[in-house]
């Protein structure tokens, strides 16, 4: 059943008057190509198959007919059960099929290659074995954007040397004896580098959400959040007791309807006047690997007094000509950002958060927050890789390490990109961003794909329900500024092989091509 | 004769009356009707309809207005410059059992470093061994190739070393309970929480959305009392009470306080009134028991009997993280609905090997370290105890306890004022800092933090000290 016009591309200029000055490098295409109507025939009889089998599976485990595998309650009767039976009959009967695609163990640095530790099962999934044996794949699931993931090389050094100075942690608070000058100097290397007045950093990304946001905002006070936010600013809006409005993802339309609508109309019941608005964006959104819309979103908060919280994990390091995330990219003015969030663990290839902006928001956040009054400070190692990559970042010569890498990140993703569509994948999101989905609507597709591009020696990442919508699962490729020309051009020969097995190049928009011809 | 109506008028009267009625009987059938409507629609005009209030609709410029009009707060609140968050020590070197100050070493009763693993060259290596395979971070969630050998290396020692069937590691300790809460317990269950518990434990049953209830901190009484009504509110709705899960959410060792819950008790009332015990451990795992298996161990109950022990990795195992251990029909669970271990990236491969020869040493020494802290907790008990102008709170053999002075004198002001004066004379001590939106603030106070590798001259030392400070602050 074709479609009348296929050609839906959606133009992402708004009619709110768009003013700030964007040079024209940074593209305002994003494509999302129609789901083709027999995929989601197909997906929805899947799910159904998948449901009765499953009915009738737990029909056989409760007359004892068949083995009731996995761990029964230790408890004596009369306890209440501990897990409601419908809560886990999608892990029972769907999710445990698919097991072995994820939490998958890896035996080595998480680089642009990684061994994986092969893990057979004898029972469909409910228990592992490992043989001993270690896979070599090509890495495209790892979050390691900058390729900085490496146990050798100066960074390494340093790492190293500072375990031997400082220490592995400091086992107190950082309001109590928990800041050691290595924190003080990251932390001003992070604001040189965001170009903000000072930063504060955290153990943990999803924490610094958690925790930091009740801080900023509290009752009286309205959150809009984008509909495709993490799970962490999910939770910090919550815990902070703040009214949240949801509104679709990247509409800026129905944000500014909504944001107009909220001032009008004040608090819920007693239409008493806001006390403060704060809108949550991400930078780069992980699953659908497209952009915030940063000039319009500070636009419409400049003209209704609101404050904009940005969420950089994947993006800072990743995008932007010189690294510095969509502010760069976008060419906007960071101090515009009212509050700058990002994590360590993805371009860095560390662990921790860190939030950024004016000097007061920093000294309010010092004062107040959960993770600096109860929580350790972060390890000095991490802090050490932190700041060793953060130094090869600022270096603004384009011969060295740091520009290399981000210039080979920016090429990668557009040659990547440009031929995974040109072959005839549905691919999602924005053009220059590193996070590659490509569409496979069903949930058996998503561990076929899995396993034959395992065979093949590709360690992909496919996700399904629920991280994205029910019909739309899809294989997430993470590109990295250490996978060379050959190592992309081997995948995707692959990815043309596999989804041929799997009939996935159904794209619409850019009918289906061999790889050679997709050379231009 | 006045005004009376003559007989004439009251015929006329009559005769038109009369008229009207005939003249109703000869009126078409519509004209009735109609009269009849109308008398109607007046009767319910009057009687039943109620006044509507107009609306009053925005006009697009009022709501401009409004939109114009509207000022929000400032982002942040001024804050005091003063403020000890704004002034903190910045430390330099490795944080052990001295601290280097100014320039200054000085002993330190201030870090959760009781097994003084901070700075231990074995414990170094390996972790320089692991960056050396590994690198530093994961880059990854634990579903999407962030799980490393090493992680499910350290989740079986751990499992192992508490002799339960499974465990489960997290990147952070705060996120640990906090995460672990709201993945059992919803909205409808009832959780039976210590007033004393710390703040994460509060965030996590926060978070969870579900009914709390507190009780009076470590008074078995109190919790008694709240089971006895909530079996008295389950028999009214007994369908339903079937189907609300409960639970106990106790610590081993309170930070807050420094004394053990009663757990004996609370372990048989589990069976009388069909909860579940959460237990947080993270300042008795490796200080507590013979074996450094926390309270369970010294108190000898089975620990089959707790549902799930959390602790964290980052007091006495000197890494940094958090864990969970238990059977594996309750731990498994928490692999896909634990906000904090799904989402978020897994902990670096330097910190899980850290931790796991911090375990080898713990299992290697077996109990001689564990002896150690133990009587040294009681040495040093008994010595703060005979400083006179001290209130000492913690359990005897806890190496962690809180000094206040005497209520009225018991500000931070004083407090700090001995902390300084300590730090003058080489003792690096901390006023405990806390939240004001904790649910039941303690009263100021200074914790002490025992290490066990401290000597008994340190330690009389360290009495000593508080001594003068009490002196000099009295004075």
């Amino acid at each position: 059943m074709a479609k009348s016009n296929p050609h839906k591309t959606e133009k992402s200029l708004s009619n709110i008057g768009y003013t700030t000055p964007v040079a024209e490098h940074p593209s305002l295409d994003e494509v999302y190509e129609d789901t083709p109507f027999s995929e989601a025939f197909w997906t929805y009889l899947n799910y159904v198959l998948l449901n009765i089998f499953g009915w009738f599976r737990d029909l056989l485990r409760d007359a004892r007919i068949e083995n009731r595998k996995g761990s029964a309650e230790n408890n004596p009767s009369g306890f209440v059960p501990l897990y409601q039976s419908y809560e886990s009959f999608y892990t029972r009967n769907v999710y445990q099929r698919i097991a072995d695609c994820f939490n998958r163990p890896i035996g080595s640095v998480p680089g642009g290659t990684l061994d994986l530790v092969e893990r057979i099962t004898e029972d469909y999934n409910w228990s592992f074995n490992f043989t001993g044996n270690k896979i070599k794949s090509i890495n495209l699931g790892s979050y390691n954007y900058l390729g900085f993931a490496d146990n050798s090389g100066q960074t390494a050094d340093n790492v190293i040397n500072s375990i031997k100075t400082g220490g592995i942690a400091v086992a107190s608070t950082t309001q109590e004896f928990g800041t050691l000058t290595q924190h003080r100097k990251l932390e001003s290397l992070l604001a040189e580098f965001l170009g903000t007045e000072d930063a504060i950093t955290f153990g943990m990304g999803f924490a610094t959400n958690a925790l930091n946001i009740p801080s900023l905002v509290g009752k009286g006070c309205l959150i809009l959040s984008d509909e495709l936010n993490h799970t962490s600013l999910v939770l910090g809006s919550r815990l902070s007791s703040a009214v949240i409005k949801v509104y679709k993802h990247n509409d800026m339309n129905h944000l500014e309807r909504l944001l107009r609508e909220s001032i009008v109309s004040g608090q819920p019941r007693t239409h008493r006047p806001w006390r403060k608005i704060l809108i949550i964006v991400e930078g780069v959104y992980s699953m659908e690997g497209s952009l915030c819309k940063l000039p319009e979103l500070i636009e419409l908060k400049k003209k209704y007094k609101a404050f904009l919280y940005l969420d950089e994990a994947h993006s800072i390091g990743a995008m932007g000509s010189r690294g510095r995330g969509v502010v760069d990219y976008w060419k906007c003015d960071v101090n515009d950002v009212d509050i700058l969030m990002g994590t360590f663990t993805k371009s860095f290839a560390a662990a921790g958060g860190y939030i950024a902006g004016k000097k007061e928001l920093i000294d309010h956040i010092r004062v107040t927050s959960h993770a600096t009054a109860y929580a350790t400070s972060m390890s000095p190692p991490v802090v050490e890789q932190i700041i060793s990559v953060l130094n090869l970042l600022l270096d603004a010569n384009e011969e060295h390490e740091g520009r290399q890498r981000i210039t080979q990140l920016a090429w990668n993703t557009r040659y990547f990109r440009q031929r995974l569509r040109k072959m005839g994948f549905i691919v999602y999101g924005h053009p220059h961003s590193p996070v590659v989905p490509a569409l496979l609507y069903s949930p058996s597709k998503i561990a076929a794909f899995n396993r034959e591009m395992l065979k093949r020696g590709v360690a992909v990442v496919t996700v399904g329900f629920p991280a994205t919508p029910l019909v739309l699962g899809r294989v997430r490729f993470c590109l990295s500024a250490s996978h060379t020309k050959e190592m992309l051009d081997e995948v995707l020969k692959h990815a043309e092989e596999v989804g041929d097995l799997l009939n996935m190049r159904k794209s619409k928009l850019n009918p289906k091509r061999p790889f050679h011809e997709t050379e231009s | 004769m006045g005004s009376s109506m003559t007989r004439g008028d009251i015929e006329n009267l009559a005769t038109d009356f009369y008229g009207l009625l005939e003249s109703f009987k000869h009126a078409p059938l519509y004209h009735i009707s109609f009269e009849i409507f109308l008398v109607l629609a007046v009767i319910w005009l009057v009687v039943f309809r109620k006044p509507r209030p107009i609306e009053k609709k925005l006009t697009e410029k009022e709501k401009q207005d409004l939109i114009d009009e509207w000022q929000p707060e400032p982002l942040v609140p001024s804050v005091d410059p003063n403020h000890p968050a704004l002034n903190v020590r910045v430390l330099d070197g490795i944080v052990g059992k001295t601290v280097e100050i100014d320039g200054k070493k000085s002993l330190n009763f201030a870090t959760f470093n009781f097994l003084n693993f901070v700075g231990n060259q074995r414990i170094a290596d390996k972790a320089i061994q692991a960056v050396q395979k590994y690198g530093v971070g994961s880059c990854g969630p634990r579903g999407f190739y962030g799980t490393i050998d090493i992680h499910l290396e350290l989740e079986e020692r751990l499992a192992r070393f508490f002799q339960c069937e499974e465990g489960i590691i997290y990147s952070y300790g705060f996120s640990t309970i906090a995460s672990i809460i709201p993945a059992y317990s919803k909205r409808n269950d009832i959780l039976f929480v210590d007033e004393g518990v710390h703040y994460a434990i509060q965030k996590g049953v926060e978070a969870s959305r579900s009914h709390v209830k507190w009780f009076r901190h470590n008074d078995i009484n109190d919790l008694e009392r709240l089971l006895a009504e909530q079996e008295v509110l389950d028999k009214k709705i007994p369908k339903k009470a079937r189907s609300i899960r409960r639970f106990l959410i106790i610590e081993g060792l309170y930070v807050n306080y420094g004394d053990i819950c009663p757990l004996p008790r609370m372990v048989e009332l589990k069976y009388k009134y069909k909860y579940r015990i959460f237990m947080d451990e993270s300042v008795s795992f490796g200080t507590i028991g013979q074996a450094g298996r926390g309270v369970t161990e010294y108190y000898s109950i089975d620990r089959q009997k707790i549902d799930l022990i959390s602790s964290t990795l980052e007091y006495a195992a000197g890494s940094i993280g958090g864990f969970a251990v238990g059977s594996s029909f309750v731990v498994d669970h928490q692999r896909l609905s634990a906000q904090g271990y799904c989402f978020s990236a897994s902990l670096p491969p330097l910190l899980a090997a850290a931790a796991i020869e911090a375990l080898n040493i713990m299992e290697e020494d077996n109990t001689l370290l564990f002896e150690t802290i133990m009587e040294k907790s009681k040495r040093l008990h008994k010595k703060l105890l005979s400083i006179k102008g001290y209130i000492i709170s913690g359990d005897e053999i806890s190496p962690l306890k809180h000094i206040r002075l005497t209520h009225a004198f018991n500000t931070i002001g004083r407090l700090e004022e001995i902390v300084q004066f300590a730090q003058t004379r080489d003792i690096t001590i901390t006023v405990a800092r806390y939240l004001n939106d904790e649910h039941l603030l303690p009263e100021p106070s200074i914790r002490l933090i025992l290490n066990v590798e401290m000597t008994d001259e340190e330690l009389e030392f360290l009495c000593a000290v508080l001594q003068e400070a009490l002196v000099k602050v009295t004075t």
